[in-house]
Order: C-alpha cells, then sequence, then structure tokens
C-alpha cells in the first residue's frame, strides 16, 4: 500500500520535473535568440560604428562606401515613430475609455470594435503602407513625413489600444463606483482615476507601439519616402532607420553593409534609450497605483 | 420624538434582464438615523442600497419600476443631475477603495471634482474630515504618500473622509466592516454612532449583531421582498413575521 503510494508520488515527481525542465528550455530559447541578435548586431555594428555616422547626413558616394552619416534616418525615424505614437495615443485613449466606461458591458458594437482591432492588428504592415499610398494618391499627396505618420499610427493604433484595452478592462468596478459615488461624472473618472490606475499597462502599451512603429520599414516605404537630407517640414520626405538598413545592406559594398549592422545597433539603441527612460520618467507618476 | 422620513421609497422595483432583484417595496428611512438593511445573501440588500443613489444605473439591463423620493424630489426623474445626487450621499463600500493618487488627494478628490480650486481651502477641507474620521493623527505626516499604503481599517476611514468632504446629507454602507478586523470594524461603528447627529445613516449589514449595536430602524429583506421593517427595538425584540424570527434566530441563513 505504502510502496504502491509512493511509486505514484514518483511518478508525478518525474512529470513535474520534465515539465519544468520544457519550460526552462523554451525560456531559454528566447532569451538566447535575443542574446544572439543583440551580440550579432553589435559585433558587426560596433566596428563600423563612428561618431560620424551618427552627426552627419549621407553626403555623396555613402552608400559606396564615401564620407556621411544616418542623421537623417535617426531623426526621420524619431520624427515619425514619435509623431504616430502621440496619434496613435489620441485615438487609443478615447476607443479604450468608451469600451470600458461608456459603452454597456455586453455592448455587441464593442465586441465588433475589438474583433476588428484584432484583426487590424495581423494585417501586415505591408499592406497599411499600401493602404496608406492609395489614400495618398487620391488627394494628390507626395510621399511625406506626415503620410508616414499616418501609416503608421495606423499600423500600431491596434496593438496600442488592445494593449491599453486589456489593462483598463482589469480595474475593478468598484474602483470606478467609488469615484462616481463622490458625484464624479464618467469623464472624470476616465481621466483622473482610470489613466493613473491604468498607467504602467498604458506606458507598456505606448512603449509597444513605439517599438513596432520605429522598427517597421513596410508601411513608410511608399508612404515617407527617403531623402538624403533631415527633414524640415511635415510635407516633406522622411528617411528612416529601417530603411537605411535595407538600403546599406542591399549594397554590393561589405563595408556598406557593415554600416547597416551600426545602423540597425543605432535603432536598437533608440530603442532601448526610450524605454528606460520612460520608464524611469513615470515612476514617479505610478507610485499611487492601488494593487 | 418624531422621524422625519429622508428617503421615500414607493413600490420600487428593480430588475436584472429577467430576474427581479426588489419586488415593490415600500418603506420610509428616516433622517438622521441609522437604518439598518438586513436579510441572507443575495436578497437585495445591495441593491436597495444602490438604487438611492442611483448606482444600478450602470449595470447591464436594469430596469426600474416605483418611485424614491428625497426631500419630495423623485431621483428617477430624469432631468434630476445624478451627480448631484450622488454628492448627497457617501458611499462606503465591502472593501475600501482608495483612489490611485495620495491621502491628501483622496480627499480633496470630491470638493475638486464640485469645483473648490484654493489651496488654502482644500488644506482645510482635508485636514476637517480626516480628523472627522479620526485618521488624521495618523496620517498627518505623511499626506501626500499614496493611499494604498495604508492599513485596510485605515482605509475605510480614508473613504469616510473622502465621502464626507463632498457634504452629502446621506451615508451609505454596503457591509461597510465585512473586509475590516474586530477592532477596525468597531472604530466605524463608533464614527457612526457619532456622524447620526448630523447624516442619515443606512447601511447594509450581514451581521446581525452589528445591526443590534447600530440600528435605530431596520429593514428586513428576503429574496428582494420587503418582508418586515420597523423600529429596531420592535423588530428585533418582537418580530411580527415568522420569516424575521426565524432569520433572527438564525434558521434562515
Amino acid at each position: 500500500m505504502s510502496r504502491k503510494g509512493s511509486s505514484k508520488v514518483n511518478t508525478r515527481k518525474v512529470e513535474e520535473q520534465f515539465f519544468k525542465t520544457l519550460m526552462i528550455i523554451a525560456t531559454l530559447i528566447i532569451i538566447s535568440t535575443l542574446g544572439v541578435i543583440l551580440l550579432t548586431v553589435i559585433m558587426k555594428g560596433l566596428p563600423a560604428l563612428s561618431l560620424s555616422m551618427i552627426t552627419q547626413t549621407p553626403k555623396g558616394g555613402y552608400y559606396l562606401g564615401k564620407e556621411g552619416g544616418i542623421l537623417n534616418a535617426i531623426i526621420g525615424s524619431l520624427y515619425l515613430a514619435g509623431g504616430a505614437t502621440v496619434l496613435a495615443i489620441l485615438i487609443s485613449l478615447p476607443i479604450v475609455m468608451y469600451f470600458n466606461i461608456y459603452a454597456p458591458k455586453k455592448s455587441l458594437f464593442v465586441s465588433a470594435c475589438r474583433f476588428s482591432l484584432d484583426v487590424l492588428w495581423g494585417v501586415p504592415s505591408i499592406v497599411f503602407g499600401a493602404f496608406g499610398f492609395t489614400i495618398m494618391l487620391f488627394f494628390g499627396l507626395r510621399a511625406s513625413l506626415l503620410g508616414g505618420i499616418i501609416a503608421v499610427a495606423l499600423l500600431v493604433l491596434p496593438v496600442m489600444s488592445r494593449a491599453m484595452d486589456e489593462v483598463v478592462k482589469m480595474i475593478p468596478r468598484d474602483l470606478l463606483e467609488a469615484s462616481f459615488s463622490l458625484g464624479a461624472t464618467r469623464l472624470q473618472t476616465a481621466a483622473k482615476v482610470v489613466v493613473r490606475q491604468a498607467l504602467p499597462g498604458i506606458l507598456t502599451a505606448v512603449l509597444v507601439a513605439f517599438g513596432r512603429g520605429i522598427g517597421d520599414a513596410a508601411s513608410v516605404i511608399f508612404t515617407a519616402g527617403f531623402t538624403d537630407s533631415i527633414p524640415t517640414s511635415i510635407l516633406r520626405p522622411a528617411a528612416t532607420l529601417p530603411l537605411a538598413i535595407f538600403f546599406q545592406l542591399g549594397t554590393p559594398f561589405p563595408e556598406v553593409q557593415d554600416r547597416a549592422y551600426a545602423s540597425a545597433l543605432v535603432l536598437t539603441a533608440v530603442i532601448l534609450i526610450i524605454s528606460i527612460l520612460s520608464r524611469v520618467l513615470a515612476k514617479s507618476f505610478t507610485k499611487h497605483v492601488v494593487k | 420624538m418624531e422621524n422625519h422620513t429622508h428617503i421615500r421609497v414607493r413600490e420600487l422595483s428593480v430588475y436584472y434582464g429577467r430576474e427581479q432583484a426588489l419586488k415593490n417595496i415600500s418603506v420610509d428611512i428616516p433622517e438622521k438615523r441609522i437604518t439598518a438593511i438586513i436579510g441572507p445573501s443575495g436578497c437585495g440588500k445591495t441593491t436597495l442600497l444602490k438604487s438611492f443613489n442611483r448606482l444600478i444605473d450602470s449595470i447591464d439591463g436594469v430596469r426600474v419600476s416605483g418611485e424614491i423620493s428625497m426631500n419630495g424630489d423623485n431621483i428617477f426623474n430624469p432631468k434630476i443631475d445624478v451627480t448631484l445626487l450622488r454628492k448627497k450621499m457617501g458611499l462606503l463600500s465591502q472593501r475600501p477603495h482608495p483612489l490611485p493618487m495620495s491621502i491628501y488627494d483622496n480627499v480633496a478628490y470630491g470638493p475638486r471634482i464640485h469645483g473648490i480650486r484654493k489651496k488654502r481651502k482644500l488644506d482645510q477641507i482635508v485636514e476637517h474630515y480626516l480628523k472627522e474620521s479620526s485618521l488624521w493623527e495618523e496620517v498627518r505626516d505623511r499626506l501626500h504618500t499614496p493611499a494604498s499604503g495604508l492599513s485596510v481599517g485605515q482605509q475605510q476611514r480614508l473613504c469616510l473622509a473622502r465621502g464626507l468632504a463632498v457634504e452629502p446629507e446621506i451615508i451609505l454602507g454596503d457591509e461597510p466592516t465585512s473586509a475590516l478586523d474586530p477592532t477596525a470594524s468597531q472604530r466605524i461603528e463608533e464614527k457612526f454612532l457619532q456622524l447620526k447627529a448630523r447624516y442619515t445613516i443606512v447601511v447594509v449589514t450581514h451581521i446581525l449583531r452589528q445591526a443590534v449595536r447600530l440600528a435605530d430602524y431596520v429593514v428586513f429583506l428576503y429574496l428582494g421582498e420587503l418582508i418586515e421593517h420597523g423600529p429596531a427595538e420592535e423588530v428585533f425584540k418582537s418580530p411580527k413575521k415568522e420569516l424575521t424570527q426565524g432569520y433572527i434566530k438564525g434558521v434562515i441563513v
């Protein structure tokens, strides 16, 4: 009896150990993938990286291996991803507040909207680019920073709004009622309570969207175009880092290809710096979150 | 001593979809007294309480018939401003829900919403109501720290201060001590007994002894129906209905 019991415990232990090992392996795969990517970019990119690369725009013959840098693409990407993120926040917040605070709980309309956003999330970015391009042709616009901002904003909108939606959904009903019962309107509750309570999650959503936006090449190739100069107007074309990487990697010259890796390193660093900065900044705003 | 009616409920029925949560309730809630709504779980106590400040509005598929009037005004009148109605009632919920901001801002939240902007005035309000809910001494040195850092008992007193700061006439308590330890519960009960001199208090409770300790007036609900109501002494000492007798003896749970 006792032997039987102990052997049963033993198989369960082995089972437990087996799946735990699988989980650890899966985790290691993810971490090592990240590690290998970072290592490749750093090892290939760092030697080719120079101060002039991040402080100068491409001079004539840059893509043939001559003088210059990718400042045009760095600035262009920051403008573009920054603008698109701000635009997407301005659209996402009202969507999320409507879903969770204004609309009835079991609203069919809201379910349909959530579903559409999930579908849009899966739409490849080249489709957003092509769609944006068609719209621009219709209005007779040229490739421009504005066009790129709009295309990228549409691209990141589903990610951002659904990620925010999931956090805001988690806010306890009672917390909203506490605010309502003090005579607050829904708008006051949304602006003063919900945004604060969900701020860490909202920030994550914004960062994920920013990362996706700044790293995307396909949506901007037609809409923002490419130029060797820093954009001076929202109606002028703008260069972007992913496209700069793409063009450099596409040349037959090894030294230019190495610069592509250096550019990738710059792109990664930009995302990293912005993520860390915003987390540090947000820390002081999120201390009041009720756990 | 004559009691004035503060909240008059007439033939109130509340439906959630097809389910009827309250059936034809008529009762008068006396002014500046503590009224306890008692009854087993799911009998509609909270629904009745949340009807008073129309928090039930936000529940899906809710339908209401009948009338509730406060000071003679029907609160279901579509012309009424719900935010002003709610301002007249402070709500204490089962678990304290501090807003995600500092202790100070929690108390100042209501007054700010209702248009008070001056720093000095807000300082006065915050101090006054924190004293009123006996929290001031414990938090005076950390007014600008997160409210979530307080103990649950302190949080509930903070919620009381927050509710009082909008200068309500009525305090609604939805099992306000159910998440608290005995000492913290006792402090809330003591507060209620002091506050009834100036406020009408309606408390939902499933703790019979609490109702005995607090209530001047008792409303007993069972499965959405009003079984018995009356002055606490009468209801507890000589209940007229069999169901009430059973509940008080602990037969019905």
